[in-house]
């Protein structure tokens, strides 16, 4: 059993469930609600596996409109809604309980204006991450947030995580590349925020609605920042024989005045899986960083030369630049398999804490220490360049007990990122993984304003059930949600 | 002088907590007593004005830098820390806040300080912003005390945080209506090591927004775009040979058309004059900041130059700066589908400050405020009027 605990259903929405299901179909297009156990089974976890529970219908609407006409039946009738992208979740934000209805953004996947002059997109949340840059391809522009997903992964997903990805040392996270969204309110009323204009006189309510993790209303449509393709990139690979030495690294190429896109970390558990899994040819040494930078080919060199100069005061292993793009696929192609790699080891937990860049080599040693209490191994494969750490957990799911083992490993290591001055969660999300921690951050007041904040959005508390805030501490606000008319 | 009259008389009645409790405390009774503060910091702005409240409270005594780590580009500090003291900070170390923020002082005619707390409360970016973002996007966490007295924290100091609501966006351009910032941590980046401008001079607006947009499509980083009687500036920056290179890369671009180059030095004088308006300083005419679609500000441009007065532009186009002796309705009538906030105010009602919000937002924003502020005591009658 897993140590996560979900709310019981209401045996009165279950009890109503063929009504609720008849109330969707009779107002949505014929092929809009799923609600045969066979189709529903389908959208019983996202990539947070672990946990499993299939809801009672899934609505995929075509249009803003109708996502609305959902919202506003499930509203009436009391039924708790689950927002859902394309379901990569790793924390669970999209597991449904049987009591509750997905509203899923997949099939909403229309660009709706391209605006290279005003340097943005607009389009419809229900377009994969990947889409939107295959779609400014030709015209030199690319969307900057790029989460490891993003072949799959929604930008409606990516809006309620505020995802990041490995180049946002540099362009910055969602949040940074949002102009504008039209949102479903619990109600089914549409709102637009912003748009084309650089920012707004009034409250930043899009700030709020990015990485708010489905709990205050569903993104229809988004205005996306885009940027200009760089003239070239190309990635050096750094070994080092410890991982404090890599940490040091990483801070002297931070301080120098480069900024690199990417500084990626890997460490030699990692770096063993990588290459027995696609023959990389990285060294054999504790750590290794990737860093890559941008430019025309002279400024690459430029770059390359004076972080070599910063990386041979530490007595690097290896020090390998690439020269051209095969060089450059050469060294992405163990980080970009890393997780794939882990994946045949075994069952694994991936983390997502993020601390201050200067307490990485300690964090990676107490981690390692961590590791040896709980005789459980770790990998660590992370963006170092801005100190969100994502430690793999290895354990067998078929041993008893191992399961639970390895999440309170995880807890002692998001709750170490806290102690050290970071959060628990740097792209990942709360969802139902990170919830219990919650406490561990945050005190009753910080809490208490962010609940409050839901119910100014989402009064009868509907949207997103059991995520965010633990159980206990958003009792009181659910018991009273359920007494408002 | 009036502003500076009141200006004064508000500093002498301020209240100016020394600890985050003591702060927490004062609003508490406030809240208690439903009773009305006006929130400033170094009061080098004059929305203050707006605001119906006898009691002044300012953050300037909260200072300090808490933690500065150049290595983790981060730093910490107490709401009320002049940011004249954390720019020779981090100019120490070869860092700044890469989105610029404008200092008002020259343009507004005010003594006084720009303190960090109000420079988060009011988003104040400059012309970096075009290619770096606003403050908002470089704001990693904030401490504030609520209309509750409740003291809160929300965000962090690391780059990536997504654990929660992210109240500090939210704060961040709020003026001091949802709560008192006593501390703000944020990203620093390290400054370009050299920097030279493209000047186009005898140029229209439509000339001007045409270059920006052609440049800001290259990937050069242009990272200053502004407009003014007849000349357009862009900058470039970074590590000397990328500026160099960059530098003839544009100039090919617009081969058709004469460029001066501005280098290093007044290039620097050039932006700071451009980031603090000096072309608007010494009067008191109205001045108005307008968001637009860069776009669109041709057009904004003719429809604003009708009511007589002066304009210049920044962020590519996207903001424009007019000053004029015109009505608050007629600029906003010229501004469109534009945003027009009142910078300085001359003769004009304070209502005219910001813009009208559209029903929903207006709900919303309303709704959100009642809930940091159910008594609704921080800095009434400014935002929600």
């Amino acid at each position: 059993m897993s140590t996560i605990a979900m709310p019981e259903p209401d045996v009165g929405i279950l009890a109503r469930a063929p009504q609720i299901i008849a109330a969707l179909e009779s107002v949505l297009s014929a092929g809009t609600v799923i609600s045969s156990p066979e189709e529903t089974r389908a959208y019983e976890c996202d990539a947070l596996t672990a946990y499993r529970c299939p809801p009672l219908a899934v609505v995929l609407p075509r249009t803003t409109e109708e996502v609305a006409t959902a919202m506003r039946v499930c509203h009436e009738l009391r039924v708790p809604v689950v927002p859902r992208g394309a379901g990569t979740s790793l924390a669970g934000g999209a597991l449904p309980t049987a009591d509750s209805v997905i509203i899923g953004t997949m099939r909403l996947r229309e660009i709706l204006e391209v605006d290279t002059a005003n340097r943005y997109i607009r389009v419809q949340t229900g377009i994969t991450n990947l889409a939107v840059s295959a779609e400014l391809e030709a015209e030199g522009f690319f969307y900057a947030p790029d989460p490891s997903s993003q072949l799959a992964c929604t930008i409606a997903g990516n809006i309620a995580m505020n995802s990041g990805g490995a180049h946002c040392l540099k362009y910055g996270v969602t949040t940074n590349n949002l102009m504008g969204v039209r949102i479903v309110m619990a109600t089914g009323d549409i709102v637009e925020l912003g748009g084309p204009l650089l920012g707004t006189s009034g409250l930043d309510l899009i700030g709020l609605i990015c990485g708010s993790e489905g709990q205050l209303a569903i993104v229809t449509e988004a205005t996306l920042r885009i940027v200009p393709k760089p003239e070239g990139a190309r990635p050096v690979l750094i070994g080092f024989d410890s991982a404090e030495t890599a940490g040091e690294c990483v801070g002297g190429i931070i301080r120098s005045g480069l900024l690199p896109v990417a500084i990626e970390y890997m460490d030699d558990v990692c770096l063993r899986a990588v290459e027995a899994f696609v023959k990389t040819g990285y060294p054999n040494c504790a750590a290794v960083l990737i860093v890559e930078v941008e430019g025309s080919e002279a400024e690459i060199d430029h770059q390359i030369a004076r972080i070599r100069l910063i990386a041979e005061e530490l007595n690097p292993v290896e020090f390998r630049a690439s020269r051209t793009a095969e060089e450059s696929l050469a060294i992405w192609k163990g980080r970009k398999s890393a997780f794939g790699a882990m994946g045949r080891l075994g069952d694994y937990l991936c983390l997502d804490g993020t601390v201050p860049v200067s307490k990485l080599p300690h964090t990676l040693k107490r981690i390692g220490e961590l590791s040896k209490a709980y005789g459980l191994e770790v990998a660590n494969v992370f963006h170092a360049g801005d100190g969100n750490m994502h430690p793999l957990i290895l354990f067998n799911a078929n041993a008893p007990g191992e399961l639970e083992r390895a999440e309170e490993f995880g807890a002692d290591i998001l709750r170490l990122c806290v102690d050290a001055g970071g959060c628990l969660t740097g792209e990942h999300g709360v969802g139902i993984e990170k919830r219990d921690l919650m406490t561990k951050q945050y005190t009753a007041d910080d809490l208490a304003i962010q609940m409050e904040i839901k119910s100014v959005f989402d009064p009868a508390w509907l949207l997103n059930p059991a995520k965010v805030f633990p159980l206990e501490v958003s009792q009181p606000h659910r018991e009273a949600a359920a007494r408002c008319p | 002088m009036t502003f500076t009259d009141k200006q004064t008389n508000n500093a002498a009645a301020a209240v100016s907590p020394t600890s985050e409790a003591e702060l927490a405390g004062f609003i508490a009774e406030r809240h208690a007593r439903a009773a009305p503060i006006r929130v400033v910091g170094g009061s080098t702005r004059f929305q203050s004005e707006a605001i119906a409240a006898d009691q002044t409270l300012t953050s300037r005594r909260l200072s300090g830098i808490v933690t500065y780590e150049p290595g983790a580009l981060t730093l910490i500090a107490r709401a009320g820390t002049p940011i004249e003291e954390i720019e020779a900070a981090v100019a120490a170390e070869g860092q700044a806040f890469a989105f610029e923020p404008m200092d008002h002082r020259k343009v507004l005619n005010t003594k006084g300080f720009p303190t960090v707390g109000g420079m988060v409360s009011a988003n104040i970016s400059g012309p970096r912003r075009i290619h770096a973002g606003a403050c908002r996007d470089h704001l990693l966490g904030v401490r504030f005390v609520d209309g509750r007295g409740r003291v809160i924290k929300n965000g962090g100091r690391v780059m990536k945080n997504v654990t929660g609501l992210d109240l500090g966006k939210l704060l961040c351009g709020s003026h001091g209506t949802l709560g008192v910032l006593t501390e703000v941590a944020l990203k620093t980046l390290p400054v370009a090591e050299s920097q030279q401008t493209l000047a186009f001079h005898d140029i229209s607006v439509e000339a001007a927004i045409e270059i920006f947009a052609t440049a800001l499509a290259t990937p050069f980083e242009v990272s200053g775009t502004a407009f003014r009687s007849g000349t357009a500036w862009l900058r470039i920056e970074g590590l000397s040979p990328q500026v160099d290179y960059r530098r003839e890369r544009l100039s090919a671009l617009f081969r058709d058309r004469e460029i001066d180059i501005v280098n290093e030095t007044d290039s620097r004088m050039l932006w700071r004059g451009l980031r603090d308006l000096h072309h608007f300083a010494g009067s008191n005419v109205p001045l108005w900041r307008i968001l637009v679609k860069a776009s669109e500000a041709p057009a904004v441009v003719a429809r604003l130059n009708a009511l007589g007065g002066d304009v210049s532009l920044d962020w590519g186009g996207g903001l424009i700066w007019f000053e004029s002796s015109a009505n608050g309705s007629a600029v906003r009538n010229a501004a469109g589908r534009g945003q027009a906030m009142l910078l300085r105010r001359g003769t004009l009602p304070n209502s005219d400050s910001f813009p009208p919000e559209g029903a929903s937002i207006a709900r919303l924003s309303a709704a959100l405020r009642q809930t940091f502020d159910p008594a609704g005591i921080l800095n009434p009658g400014l935002m929600d009027k």
